[in-house]
C-alpha cells in the first residue's frame, strides 16, 4: 500500500539511520553503507548515521591505506556535509572500550544554511542509552 | 616446534584472537593482520589478553594495516614488534607451520 504520505518529499519525510558497526578494510561493509548513505541523500529524506562496536573505526583519523593497496574511502565521509547528512551519533562507550576519544576521530563538519552557514560539527557524541533511544525513533533502520 | 599463528579478525567483534592465544603455546609467534591489528592498541577492553601472554609469545603486527586504520606506531602496545611485508614472509618461513586463525 502506497499512501501519499510514504513518498518521499510528500507530506512527511522519513527518519532514516544507517547503523555502521563494522571496522573499514577488513570487510566490504563499510565502503558499502557509505556509497548507499551517498546513493539515498538524493530522496530528500531525514538521514541519520550511527557508529557503533567497530564502526567507530571507520571515523578515525590518519587512515593511510598506501600499504596495502585498497582505496582510502575516510575523506569521503568529511564530504557527507555536502549531501545534507549533517547527524553522526558516536557511541561513547564503543570508543572507550577501544581505547578512542572524540580527538581520535576526523573533524567532520557541514554547513547550516539556517544559521547564515556557519560551520558546525556533525559528531554527536551520545551514551549507549541514548543511542537506543536514537534507533528507537526511526521510521527505517539500515544495518551494515 | 613453534608455531605462526596470524589472526586478522578484530577481538571485540570476534573471539578469534582469544582463541588463537588459548591455544598458543609459550614459544609461539603471533602476528596480527587486516582488523587483527586492533588488537595492538593500547588502552583497549582486550589489552588484558595480550598482557596476560606478553612475554611468553612473541607477538607482531603488520605496519601497513595499522596504517591504514589510523594506527600510529606509538599507540602499539610494547612488546608487540611491527613488520613490514617482507617481515611477514620470515615469519612464515622461520616457522615450519603456519595457522590461519580466520
Amino acid at each position: 500500500m502506497t499512501t501519499q504520505e510514504e513518498l518521499p518529499g510528500a507530506s512527511g519525510t522519513k527518519r532514516f539511520l544507517y547503523v555502521n558497526r563494522r571496522a573499514p578494510y577488513g570487510t566490504i561493509y563499510a565502503l558499502e553503507s557509505l556509497e548507499v548513505v551517498l546513493i539515498g541523500a538524493a530522496f530528500d529524506q531525514d538521514v541519520s548515521l550511527a557508529f557503533f562496536d567497530d564502526g567507530v573505526y571507520q571515523i578515525v583519523k590518519g587512515q593511510d591505506t598506501k600499504g596495502i593497496g585498497m582505496k582510502n574511502f575516510s575523506p569521503t565521509y568529511r564530504a557527507l556535509g555536502d549531501y545534507e547528512v549533517t547527524k553522526l551519533y558516536v557511541e561513547k562507550e564503543a570508543l572507550e572500550e577501544r581505547g578512542l576519544s572524540p580527538d581520535d576521530l576526523m573533524d567532520i563538519t557541514y554547513e547550516d544554511e539556517d544559521d547564515d552557514w556557519a560551520e558546525k560539527p556533525s559528531i554527536r557524541i551520545v551514551s549507549r542509552s541514548e543511542m537506543t533511544e536514537i534507533m528507537a525513533a526511526q521510521d527505517v533502520i539500515l544495518s551494515f | 616446534m613453534p608455531i605462526l599463528h596470524t589472526v586478522n579478525k578484530s577481538p571485540f567483534e570476534k573471539s578469534t584472537f582469544k582463541s588463537c592465544l588459548d591455544h598458543a603455546r609459550p614459544g609461539d609467534a603471533v602476528l596480527l593482520i587486516e582488523d587483527g591489528v586492533y588488537a595492538a592498541t593500547k588502552g583497549t577492553a582486550a589489552a588484558g589478553l595480550i598482557a596476560a601472554r606478553n612475554g611468553d609469545l612473541a607477538l607482531y603486527a603488520l605496519g601497513a594495516d595499522l596504517a591504514a586504520r589510523g594506527i600510529s606506531e606509538k599507540s602499539v602496545i610494547e612488546g608487540i614488534s611491527v613488520v613490514d611485508y617482507g617481515g611477514f614472509v620470515d615469519l612464515v618461513a622461520e616457522h615450519d607451520v603456519s595457522q590461519a586463525w580466520l
